[in-house]
């Protein structure tokens, strides 16, 4: 019998990719293709929903071709998607209204700040595990059928619906006008702001908030069950998986058991850690999310802290201060020197975010003296994120009661050992990297797979995982606690920088949400 | 003297390098930042002309372009002219999907070196994937004529076989290679084979293949391998096996892809 893969499509913020998979996880063809970015004004951050479709329209064929595979070797199909980016559009005709709004646009801040000032906004973070903020979906479906004439009415009417891309995809792949199935996972349902987070279902008291009909709304579904068949570009394949792109890379991660954990660093980071079956209500500042569902079982919940700089934080010492030419050689740079000299640097370039939540912080670099060189710098750069990461971590451990025993990685400053090793060395727990660096991706594809049975169990999709470095923690004791003192310290120096009525970007409790 | 000394034509002088270095001198002198205007009237060249050159020149990384500006200055690797090769770093991060991609299809743990003062320094350890206890061992050294990276390194650098050959060629075991020209022969091979090998060279029971890593012109900036037991890693024969040779060499060559080398 002809060898059978999964597909995976992981429709990101930048680009859309494709990516076939064996049945030992490893990667066998991959396809991508980037799409344009609208910023029509100043904090709005727009896509064309009809070119991401259509991009797909042309990837998933041509990632068979290229692998010289026949559709009817594709079991299923896993989607991840970027998150809290929705589009609306017309059920007849298939035609978005508009552009779709994305994750990072903040067009919403006055509307929030509105919705925060009402009785009912106390509620929302009890409900949904989420601040009320602009950086989640519902604010923007409301803005949208505040603005556009009629939408309301014909949302109303069942007209025009809405969804997240992977609902956008997913209603197109299974038919569109003809047919197309009207779907969302729990996991993006967990986005929006309007599901509750204990019932799994749309909430109605949350609807009337936000004043959002619930005709428009997709129904909401596990995240892996098979939601239909591809009848559109390549037909006949079971749609079986769908994700946000971090709770996918939790899954490809094979985080399965409460305490387990993984942090996906780029130019900001993000921090995962899987609770179990009963939603971890936090106090310091990180946000609860359903981690994933499988099928009839219970879904499994989990915390998330969103670092916003860390790759930024190298880039801007890379094309801001102009000390290195690329972003690797931050290492080569900070192993000029044996430690930070005394130096810290603490980014908060729009406000600090979890644990903290100070919208008014601005960054510092502590610890100057003449004995600074462009190495210890460096060094500093590093260690920001080390330092960051170790907070995001105790803010998990006091929420959740669990104890991390070992942070699995992905992303591109992976790459770094120097980081690598620091991260282990304040975290005092193994830091390890497995060897498919595509966990997004990966993780769709374990989720559809399972759901049709091409790998029989969890326990199955662990055997895949296989570490392809682990660095351990060999920091001293003494050294950890007063090196994270200081930090703490420098920390403190952020507070309070800006002034009230002083005009700057964050207001409020509206926060830009990280880079990803 | 004459062209025609040796009886064969050799060709006159190439008129876009030419050019290509009298832009270099241009932007070496005054405040260093020019546009493709400015250095097309200067030299009167044709703006197309000028442009094409300083894309080339910008991808050898010789000229950099200010990204606000649009203006064109000298680059970082003029600078490094005298150290030829990459930023180990630079050459980790590059190279790191690939390095797995070898390890999941070999089994077999994949390592990534640079010459470092006459050793070969590891800058990339991938786990043999079997989830063994295994330890990171990037920044630790390999001898050069002892190990299959070492070899790769020294086929294709002239200087460092010098370096080498100063001092005395330790003996690991029985096989290692401690004659320089025994040493050379093998430098040949493998530069013929465009692959080395050590086969319990450095520690009985254990072997290792690579292929060089190319970056921009073909210019040698790495080797990437596959190391573990003789068992595992060589036919019947003690020969290398060919299939894990062949991953190798297709790692090697997406490297360099990726680091710019078009031809391999």
């Amino acid at each position: 019998m002809a060898q059978r893969y999964v597909m995976s499509i992981d429709q990101g913020t930048t680009s859309t990719r494709c990516i076939l998979f064996d049945q030992r996880g490893r990667l066998h063809s991959l396809v991508q293709k980037e799409h344009q970015q609208h910023y029509p004004k100043p904090g709005w951050v727009e896509h064309d929903a009809v070119e991401i479709w259509r991009n797909l329209e042309r990837l998933l064929p041509q990632c068979l071709r290229d692998a010289s595979i026949a559709a009817d070797q594709v079991v299923a199909l896993g989607i991840a998607n970027q998150r809290e980016t929705v589009v609306l559009w017309d059920r007849h005709t298939g035609v978005p209204i508009g552009h779709a709004i994305v994750w990072q646009d903040t067009r919403t801040d006055e509307l929030v700040e509105d919705l925060a000032a009402r009785p009912f906004a106390a509620t929302v973070h009890e409900r949904t595990g989420l601040p009320l903020a602009t950086y989640f979906s519902a604010p923007r479906i409301k803005w949208l059928l505040d603005r556009l004439p009629g939408v309301r009415e014909r949302a109303e009417r069942g007209d025009v619906v809405v969804g997240t891309m992977e609902s956008w995809l997913i209603w197109n792949l299974t038919g569109g006008p003809d047919g197309g199935v009207h779907v969302t996972d729990v996991t993006n349902a967990s986005r929006t702001l309007l599901m509750n987070l204990h019932t799994l279902a749309w909430d109605d008291e949350l609807l009337s908030f936000f004043d959002i009909p619930r005709r428009m709304l997709p129904e909401i579904r596990s995240s892996t069950e098979t939601y239909g068949r591809t009848t559109r570009v390549v037909p006949g394949i079971r749609i079986g998986a769908a994700l946000g792109d971090q709770h996918a890379a939790l899954f490809g991660q094979t985080c399965f058991a409460p305490g387990e954990a993984k942090c996906t660093y780029g130019t900001g980071s993000f921090l995962l850690m899987n609770t179990g079956a009963t939603p971890a209500h936090s106090t310091h500042g990180l946000l609860t999310t359903v981690g994933y569902k499988i099928g009839e079982e219970p879904a499994v919940y989990a915390l998330e802290g969103s670092i916003a700089i860390t790759g930024s934080l190298v880039q801007w010492f890379r094309d801001g201060l102009g000390l290195i030419t690329s972003a690797p050689e931050i290492e080569t740079l900070a192993r000029t020197v044996d430690d930070n000299g005394g130096c810290y640097i603490v980014p908060a370039f729009s406000g600090l975010f979890a644990p903290y939540w100070r919208s008014e912080a601005r960054g510092v670099i502590a610890g100057l003296t003449s004995y600074i060189t462009k190495g210890h710098l460096a060094r500093a750069v590093l260690e920001a994120s080390g330092w960051q990461t170790r907070e995001v971590v105790d803010a998990m451990n006091a929420d959740s009661g669990l104890e991390l025993s070992t942070l699995k990685v992905d992303g591109g400053m992976t790459a770094d050992n120097l980081l690598m090793g620091f991260i282990a060395d304040v975290l005092n727990v193994p830091v390890v990297r497995p060897m498919v660096v595509e966990t997004v991706s990966l993780g769709a594809a374990y989720a559809a797979g399972l759901a049709v049975g091409y790998w029989p169990d969890l326990e199955g999709l662990r055997r895949n995982w296989h570490r392809a470095a682990q660095w351990s923690p060999s920091m001293d004791p003494d050294r950890r606690t007063s090196e994270y003192a200081n930090w703490r310290r420098a920390v403190e120096l952020t507070f309070g920088w800006m002034r009230p009525h002083e005009p700057h970007e964050m207001g409020g409790v509206v926060v830009a949400p990280p880079a990803r | 003297m004459s062209n025609e000394r040796y009886g064969r034509r050799v060709p006159g002088p190439v008129q876009s390098i030419e050019r290509a270095a009298a832009i270099l001198r241009l932007l070496a002198r005054g405040s260093g930042r020019l546009g493709v205007g400015e250095i097309a009237s200067s030299l009167e060249l044709a703006k197309g002309t000028a442009h094409g050159i300083l894309r080339t020149l910008q991808r050898v990384g010789f000229v950099e372009q200010d990204r606000a500006t649009g203006k064109y200055q000298l680059g970082a690797a003029l600078l490094h002219l005298g150290t030829s090769y990459l930023d180990v770093n630079e050459l980790r991060s590059r190279a790191i999907n690939w390095a797995d991609a070898l390890a999941a299809r070999s089994g077999e743990a994949v390592r990534i070196g640079a010459p470092l003062e006459g050793s070969v320094l590891v800058v990339h350890h991938v786990f043999r994937p079997d989830d063994s206890l295994q330890t990171l061992d990037v920044g630790s050294l390999l001898p050069l004529h002892a190990s299959a990276l070492g070899k790769v390194l020294l086929a294709y650098d002239v200087e460092l076989v010098g370096v080498l050959q100063r001092g005395e060629l330790t003996a690991f075991t029985r096989r290692t290679i401690v004659a320089p020209k025994v040493l050379a022969r093998a430098l040949t091979e493998v530069r013929d084979h465009g692959w080395a090998a050590d086969v319990e060279e450095y520690a009985p029971g254990q072997a290792s293949i690579a292929a060089p890593i190319r970056g921009y012109g073909g210019l040698v900036v790495g080797a990437i391998g596959v190391s573990g037991g003789v068992e595992r890693l060589c036919d019947g024969r003690g020969e290398p096996a060919s299939a894990l040779v062949g991953y190798v060499r297709d790692a090697a060559r997406a490297v360099s892809r990726d680091l710019g080398a078009s031809r391999w």
